[in-house]
């Protein structure tokens, strides 16, 4: 295999190759996996402060509509805030950004840019991604993508305002709203470029897995992180095209005069010349991708907890081929409910049947792995890392948030609860939450990997508490105000007397929100603060078995110094009765007479 | 104020960072290292994964006290279904919701590390993993059947004598048109909409009205042109002929549209002469069957009526329905709830611009001998329209598009 004649760059001994990488080579156009995830981990940091920091924004006018916040007038200017007050159209804005940024940005470029860059050469035992170039590039279009993404914050007429779903016509129409001119037309090119950094990166994670694995390792003896980030990059392939054609035949739309999405549309006192189309053939094409993309965001978050649970309760991780088994079904199903967004739509309610009948399949699996996660647990040995505690809270998120979804399933509820606040708390907690809790819990448990030093413990407990507790705080209540009937992307709701007897609950949200995105501050700080003043990392801090700790801490060129390691055993012998020590590396062979996995 | 909040902002970090400092440097003092979790700590988190637990259950148990009723009993009959369907499922999904956080965190409190302590290498157990499949399965099993069972219910075909009533959406408001005496609805198309008062309702005088209309515009169009075009930017030109191009295309579809018979003697166009168009209010009579059809003028809306369960979208080119029995009269419900002033409301439920917060209607449901006499007290198309548009005085409003287009909208 070609990843086992590769030559060590820096080795010495050789004579090519021993360079000096230049600054740019090394920290901008690094074709190396180990800078690429710290690329995308640093972008979808600041994504994210971007995103979170809109969504306090809207957070006081919903608490206290009409109030007067200098604040606001501060960040977004007269235009969108005159004296301090929310614009309408600008509300709008902000909520479709930060739904923007939240999903594609940070949970999905920067969530699997971040860890399937890192870990998959690493916990498979390769030198590199199969393609470093293909990588860079898909760092780089991402970046691109990001930039288009936060230009469009600030052109005329306001950024895209149609929510993250962008439903034509509304998104179609220069007319409609302010927001479906310019700021909707770089909104579609950012995503198109987003497409093309997802599927470059997608190709080269499947093909690094399926062919560079190293000796020994099989597929059943994979890190569940790899697995998951497997069936995620197989889930982005096959869907995200179809969000590029959906982005397209939207582009004709707008600018070149065709009808896909459109028909029979009288707007600002004119009847358009558009006939034939229909605004649901865009729902279907979006949701194509858009319900893949749910568990894009949710798989690697579950194969980084299921990765973190198993080293911190020192134990195996119960039931891997189960867990193997559940992502793979979760994988397939996910690709046959998406329907079961369009329930309200006019859809023909036979075909809406088949949907309640799949999605709610899906329980099946997630359940499997809930179950298999308490009972790592149960009987372990917990260390009270700050990525433990992330991870069980991510255990708890997705249950809670996994239930609501069985309400929101069946097509009857759907129809009362479709589009208001439960809905919005039902996935950010499923989704939102699980996967940022997902990814910041990834971040503390591979930091000494990262950057070669340790974060702070104590500010990450902080941290997590008043994460947990601000997170529950503001996304729990809503389902409450959304069962009272209360829609989403609502600016204001003083005009229905009959919601506020709920709207009491509001303010409390916003306070929640505004604590929880002030505890972030700790994280950025422990995070950049400890890249040169932490501690130095041994080797495996964790007592973990995967392979990324057998790696020096200084990163080489080509992960391992001489040959790649081997591999004996699964990656989940922690407590082994047939071994002194709690975990046994993977590295290790096999005693006699002790049966491997 | 903004110096203020820099200051609190900038002072803050300060602050983290010299914490940072004093613990970083008492923790190289003692030499304790990051990744050694110290049994104080760990008895720490384990306590406050218990401490959490209780507050989190006591929050949810609150929450559902003072906010669990959250909508009055249901106005509709499918709704009532619904809403037995939705208590099975809450039951359900919150002896779900106990028993797994308890658990997981109850097990996280109570498995904290200790050196002396070796963790149960336990991996794989089929019988286990045989329980947690089908204890899901067979619950979905049964909510699946009775969602599906209740869903079949709602959506069949409604009564060949419902009263079929349609709603109309736009930004930002909602129309609502009754079928008249003849209890058929006139043919309506986007291609007649003139004001928000037509629907697009077709008939000859209105097709004639409207071709006239468009006419007009073209003539005021052409004459423009024809007075020098030297001194006008080019792409106003083009987007002029362009203008020109598009409204003898909409005058063809206009020309285009096509009659028929709705009945005996009866044909789609004079259907529509006795249809009741209503804005602000409209009223629905109770205990019996309503089917509603949608339509939408510019983008998707949803008419979301929380009190009777019922939300549909409302899609440009594609209509759509949704059948309903209304069960309580807005009185009724007045004196149940001890609140004079309510009302039950369509809200619009999907994203449809700047206004959208506020695009409402108000529903009345009456007993049917009030129901007729406020459907006989509104006027029909015919008389509306006349008392609107006096024949004659429709002066073809040409002249003012082409100004506004003048002033750089090119579209």
């Amino acid at each position: 295999m070609a990843a086992t004649e590769y030559t060590v760059h820096g080795h010495g001994s050789h004579g090519h190759h021993s360079h000096e990488e230049s600054w740019i080579s090394k920290y901008i156009f690094s074709q190396d996996h180990k800078m690429i995830s710290k690329q995308f981990l640093v972008t979808a940091i600041f994504m994210a402060v971007v995103a979170v920091m809109l969504s306090i924004f809207f957070r006081l006018q919903l608490g206290w509509p009409g109030e007067n916040f200098q604040i606001l007038n501060f960040f977004l200017g007269d235009k969108w805030a005159p004296d301090g007050i929310l614009d309408r159209n600008a509300y709008l804005s902000l909520v479709t950004i930060h739904g923007t940024i939240m999903v594609f940005f940070v949970l999905t470029g920067g969530l699997s840019g971040t860890f399937a860059n890192l870990l998959i050469p690493l916990q498979i035992g390769a030198r590199d991604m199969a393609s470093g170039f293909l990588n860079m590039l898909s760092y780089w279009f991402f970046a691109i993508s990001s930039c288009i993404m936060i230009a469009s914050l600030f052109v005329e007429g306001g950024a895209a305002s149609g929510g993250w779903t962008i439903y034509p016509p509304l998104s179609a129409l220069p007319q409609a709203m302010p927001g479906s001119g310019l700021g909707m037309t770089l909104w579609l090119i950012s995503m198109v470029l987003f497409v093309v950094s997802s599927l470059l990166g997608g190709l080269n994670y499947i093909v690094t897995i399926i062919n560079l694995r190293t000796k020994g390792m099989k597929m059943t003896r994979l890190p569940l992180t790899v697995w998951a980030l497997l069936v995620t990059a197989i889930l982005g392939v096959l869907s995200f095209p179809v969000l590029v054609s959906c982005v397209i035949l939207l582009i004709m739309d707008r600018s070149f005069g065709t009808a896909f999405y459109l028909s029979d549309i009288f707007i600002q006192g004119e009847a358009l010349d558009v006939t034939g189309g229909s605004p649901l053939l865009f729902q279907h094409l979006f949701w194509f991708l858009g319900h893949p993309e749910v568990y894009i965001v949710i798989l690697p978050a579950l194969g980084i907890s299921s990765e973190i649970i198993s080293t911190n309760s020192r134990k195996p991780i119960f039931g891997y081929r189960a867990m193997i088994g559940s992502i793979l079904a979760i994988g397939f199903l996910s690709f046959i409910v998406w329907g079961h967004h369009m329930y309200v739509t006019g859809m023909n309610p036979f075909l809406g049947s088949v949907f309640v009948f799949t999605t709610l399949l899906i329980a099946i699996p997630s359940a499997v792995k809930a179950f298999n996660y308490i009972t790592t647990l149960w009987q372990g040995n917990i260390r009270f890392t700050p990525a433990m505690l992330f991870s069980i809270a991510l255990v708890s998120t997705f249950v809670t948030g996994g239930l609501t979804g069985i309400i929101l399933a069946d097509s009857a509820l759907d129809i009362n609860v479709h589009d208001t606040y439960f809905v919005v708390g039902h996935f950010h907690i499923v989704m939102g939450l699980s996967a940022i809790f997902g990814m910041l819990g990834g971040v503390y448990h591979w930091y000494p990997k990262m950057f070669g030093r340790m974060m702070n413990t104590k500010l990450g407990y902080a941290h997590f508490w008043l994460t947990l507790v601000c997170g529950y705080g503001v996304f729990f209540p809503m389902h409450f105000i959304g069962m009272a009937g209360a829609p989403r992307r609502y600016y204001d709701y003083s005009e229905f007397p009959f919601l506020d007897w709920v709207m009491d609950l509001n303010p409390v949200i916003s306070i929640f929100a505004i604590i929880g995105g002030a505890a972030q501050v700790l994280f950025i700080f422990n995070f950049f603060y400890s890249i040169r003043h932490g501690q130095v990392a041994p080797q495996n801090p964790w007592g973990a078995n995967t392979l990324e700790w057998t790696t020096p801490v200084k990163h080489l060129h080509g992960n391992w110094p001489g040959a790649l390691p081997e591999v004996h055993r699964w990656a989940y012998d922690y407590s082994n009765p047939a071994h002194e020590e709690d975990f046994v590396p993977q590295t290790i062979p096999l005693k006699p007479g002790e049966v491997g996995h | 104020m903004k110096l203020l909040i820099l200051l609190v902002i900038v002072l803050g970090i300060i602050a983290i960072a010299q914490l940072a400092k004093v613990s970083e440097l008492t923790r190289s003092l003692r030499q304790v290292r990051e990744e050694d979790i110290s049994l104080a700590d760990n008895k720490m988190n384990a306590f406050l994964m218990l401490v959490w637990m209780v507050v989190f259950f006591g929050s949810t148990i609150y929450l559902y006290v003072v906010y669990g009723d959250y909508l009055p009993d249901s106005a509709s009959e499918h709704g009532a279904a619904v809403d037995r369907l939705m208590d099975i499922n809450i039951i359900m999904i919150t002896i779900v919701f106990f028993v797994v956080n308890f658990l997981l965190f109850y097990f996280s409190f109570k498995y904290y590390y200790r050196k002396e302590r070796k963790a149960r290498f336990f991996y794989h157990d089929n019988r286990l993993e045989m329980v947690w499949t089908l204890i899901p399965g067979i619950s979905m099993s049964f909510i699946i059947v009775y969602g599906l069972i209740t869903w079949n219910k709602m959506t069949s075909p409604a009564a060949a004598d419902a009263l079929r009533i349609e709603v109309y959406s736009k930004q930002f408001d909602w129309t609502v048109r009754y079928p008249g005496d003849n209890n058929v609805f006139g043919t309506a198309d986007f291609n007649m909409i003139s004001s928000d008062k037509t629907l697009g309702l077709v008939t000859p005088e209105r097709i004639t009205l409207q071709i006239d209309t468009i006419d007009g515009e073209i003539a005021a169009i052409k004459q423009k042109l024809s007075e020098g075009t030297e001194l006008l930017p080019e792409s106003w030109v083009e987007s002029m002929e362009d203008k020109i191009y598009r409204l003898q295309r909409h005058k063809q579809r206009i020309l285009d549209l096509k009659e028929f018979k709705a009945g005996d003697n009866l044909s789609t166009w004079e259907a529509g002469a006795d249809d009741r168009i209503v804005k602000g209010e409209f009223h629905i009579p109770v205990n019996r069957e309503i089917e509603f059809v949608f339509r939408s003028q510019d983008v998707i809306h949803s008419a979301y009526m929380p009190h009777f369960r019922t939300q549909m979208n409302t899609v440009p080119g594609v209509p759509t329905r949704f059948k309903m029995t209304p069960t309580i009269t807005t009185k009724e419900m007045r004196e149940k709830l001890g609140d004079d002033s309510f009302d039950y409301l369509m809200l619009c439920n999907k994203v449809c611009g700047v206004a959208h917060f506020n695009m409402q209607i108000k529903i009345v449901v009456d007993d049917e001998a009030n129901y007729n006499a406020w459907l006989k007290k509104q006027k029909t198309f015919v008389a509306q329209i006349e008392e609107d548009e006096p024949k004659g005085a429709v002066v073809p409003s040409g002249n003012s598009t082409v100004i506004a287009l003048a002033d750089g909208r090119s579209m």
